[in-house]
């Protein structure tokens, strides 16, 4: 693709992205406006900015490169993160959201009544964050690299900035507007040039990628739903499985968005069209990924299969209509960086504010601050950890929520005799075996056989044994139940319409 | 009794269920307030009630959807089976999870409203 269009591309995303921004920023005015756009977004615009949010360069790009490489078992991946969000509905919507907290460290300290479960979910969530962040700012520097020859660090910092400035100057008001924007360009994004794809497939003869047998995967490993590439595929496929079925509720960027309903219905109601635009969304990367076989099966040796969207539009339409196409589908890869990178930016720049600055900076201020912090780590992390695939690094983060967060959310709200030891217990274990993985794959470490199964794909044991550490050292200590227990369930369990003592709300 | 024939005073003589005869309101919204056991009950109800609603999401989520590469690994040929010229793998994990997934949730929603519509007929009829 010649530079000019991507680069026009990613500039007008940019701009827009930033003028939206400023649309929202007339409304920002307290600091609950900053927090979560003051609880009082609607169902249809909230449901647009979670999907927004959500679908990251890992949904945008990485699927459709997985899914080119290895075949039908990467499915697993825009399934898991779908079927995450309706664990997410059954498990914890209605009640998150009425816990009346800000944060997941204001979850925690609300429910199990102990500064030192705060302090320990603070941690987590800037740890996770981070993780997070990083891929996002790789990704970003990648895409840059193929539509316009930058250096790979140029891209990350663009998304920075852009993200810095809507973050620091509207909260999460403007951000909703910013990210309910994005999601319905990433949708048109890879819609408008999957239809022009699919009439050229079709006029070539329709010819079923699953029937070429391509390079060194064979036919039948590419339509197998088990992750053949490993030395245990029901293992592996498993632990995907369960990484991003019970990782997505631990994400802070995902629980932050649910302080922002009204109240525990309209949580519900918001997740319940989310899983409509997500299913919506994730039909069409893997598109990419089956034509790639067709059309670009040559990005697979060049190690430049996460690129497949930006380039398939060019190779397959031809001329000004490709290169239009391509620079649409550059467009929505930067709105994915964008939109992800500003989730997680106010997540943990929320309980860096909180936690750690709160002392020496007020309000707004505080919250400003702690965004710069939140970006910069993560920015230097992707310089420092290039190499390490995006959606490699994404998978991890899930991992380590699924072993952190999800244990405590499930627990704390359906299990009246969680304890403040038992869920610092939990968080120790799943955090510490799974960071153990995280760890070893950012130093790029190989291992063979089953321990190599481990270590790249933790959630299968991590999760179970934080969820038995959690169980039995809250069973050891009955004698720490929080005092305010019975009035904390009757929050989180009780619809708002029946008037009842609620105990004090934290805003 | 007072000496001298004076009159005895005179005492006003009231039957006690004048007052507490008349029913005192108690009804569940206080009894959750004041944590007493029986609205410990009412309360332990609604958790089990739902959790017993989530537990159903998650068990039909497990077996269908879970169940899924169990399946293929026991039974290979499954990978030979074409479905509308694709794979069934492919047409299962592309297009159709999705449509189950929300049909669950849709459920989910309905369920648990009516849950909570019982809950509340409940503590504000009583």
């Amino acid at each position: 693709m010649s530079p000019s269009y991507g680069i026009i591309a990613v500039a007008v995303v940019s701009i827009a992205t930033l003028a939206i921004g400023a649309y929202g920023w007339r409304f920002s005015r307290t600091t609950s406006d900053f927090f979560v756009a003051s609880r009082s977004v609607r169902p249809a615009l909230n449901a647009s900015a979670i999907g927004g949010e959500y679908l990251s360069a890992a949904s945008f790009l990485g699927i459709a490169g997985l899914v080119l490489v290895s075949g039908t078992e990467m499915l697993w991946y825009p399934v898991g993160w779908t079927a995450g969000y309706l664990m997410l509905l059954v498990l914890v919507a209605a009640p998150l959201r009425r816990s009346g907290a800000y944060t997941l460290p204001d979850f925690a300290e609300g429910r199990l009544e102990s500064r030192v479960v705060r302090r320990f979910s603070s941690v987590l969530v800037v740890g996770i964050g981070w993780l997070y962040l990083m891929p996002q700012f790789q990704g970003a520097g990648l895409a840059l690299g193929v539509v316009a020859g930058t250096e790979r660090w140029v891209g990350g910092l663009i998304v920075a900035v852009v993200v810095l400035v809507n973050v620091m100057s509207g909260g999460m008001r403007s951000i909703t507007f910013v990210q309910a924007f994005q999601y319905w360009l990433k949708l048109t994004a890879l819609l408008v040039p999957a239809m022009f794809l699919l009439a050229v497939w079709a006029g070539d003869g329709a010819v079923s990628p699953a029937e070429v047998a391509q390079h060194a995967t064979s036919q039948d490993v590419w339509t197998s739903p088990l992750a053949s590439s490993s030395a245990h595929p029901l293992y592996t496929t498993y632990s995907v499985i369960i990484a991003t079925f019970l990782g997505t509720m631990g994400l802070p960027h995902v629980v932050v968005r649910f302080y922002t309903n009204p109240d525990g219905r309209t949580a519900r109601r918001t997740t319940l069209v989310v899983l409509g635009l997500l299913g919506l969304f994730y039909v069409l990367p893997p598109v990419y990924g089956a034509l790639g076989r067709l059309y670009a099966p040559d990005l697979i040796a060049a190690r430049a299969a996460d690129t497949v969207v930006l380039e398939l539009p060019n190779r397959m339409v031809g001329g000004l209509g490709g290169e239009l196409l391509s620079a649409l589908t550059t467009a929505g890869a930067f709105a994915a960086f964008l939109s992800t990178s500003s989730g997680l930016t106010i997540a943990v720049a929320g309980v860096l504010s909180q936690d750690v600055m709160g002392r020496r900076f007020r309000g707004v201020r505080a919250f400003q601050a702690a965004a710069v912090v939140a970006v910069v780590v993560p920015l230097a992390l992707a310089v420092l950890a290039d190499g390490v695939g995006v959606a490699r690094a994404v998978g991890l983060a899930f991992a380590v929520a699924a072993s952190t967060f999800c244990p405590l959310l499930v627990l704390g709200i359906w299990w009246r005799r969680l304890t403040d030891v038992g869920a610092i217990a939990g968080m120790v274990v799943g955090g510490g075996l799974s960071g153990l993985a995280v760890v070893d794959t950012l130093m790029r470490h190989t291992h063979s056989g089953w321990p190599g199964a481990l270590l790249a794909h933790p959630a299968a044991w991590t999760v179970p044994a934080a969820f038995l550490a959690m169980v039995v050292v809250s069973v050891l200590t009955p004698r720490r139940l929080p005092a305010n227990l019975s009035r904390t369930m009757v929050r989180l369990h009780t619809p708002e319409a029946v008037e009842l003592d609620r105990g004090p709300l934290p805003l | 009794m007072s000496p001298e024939g004076a009159p005895p005073r005179r005492v006003r003589v009231t039957s006690p269920r004048t007052t507490a005869g008349r029913p005192r309101r108690v009804n569940v919204t206080s009894e959750i307030d004041a944590q007493t056991r029986l609205g410990e009950i009412y309360m332990s109800s609604l958790v089990r009630v739902q959790l017993r609603l989530a537990g159903l999401v998650v068990v039909a989520v497990l077996v269908a959807v879970g169940g899924l590469p169990l399946s293929y690994w026991l039974f290979p040929a499954l990978d030979k089976i074409q479905v509308l010229g694709m794979p069934l793998a492919w047409v299962l994990l592309g297009f159709v999870a999705y449509p189950f997934l929300l049909l669950l949730g849709w459920f989910y929603v309905r369920a648990a409203e009516r849950n909570e519509r019982n809950f509340t007929d409940m503590v504000e009829r009583s």
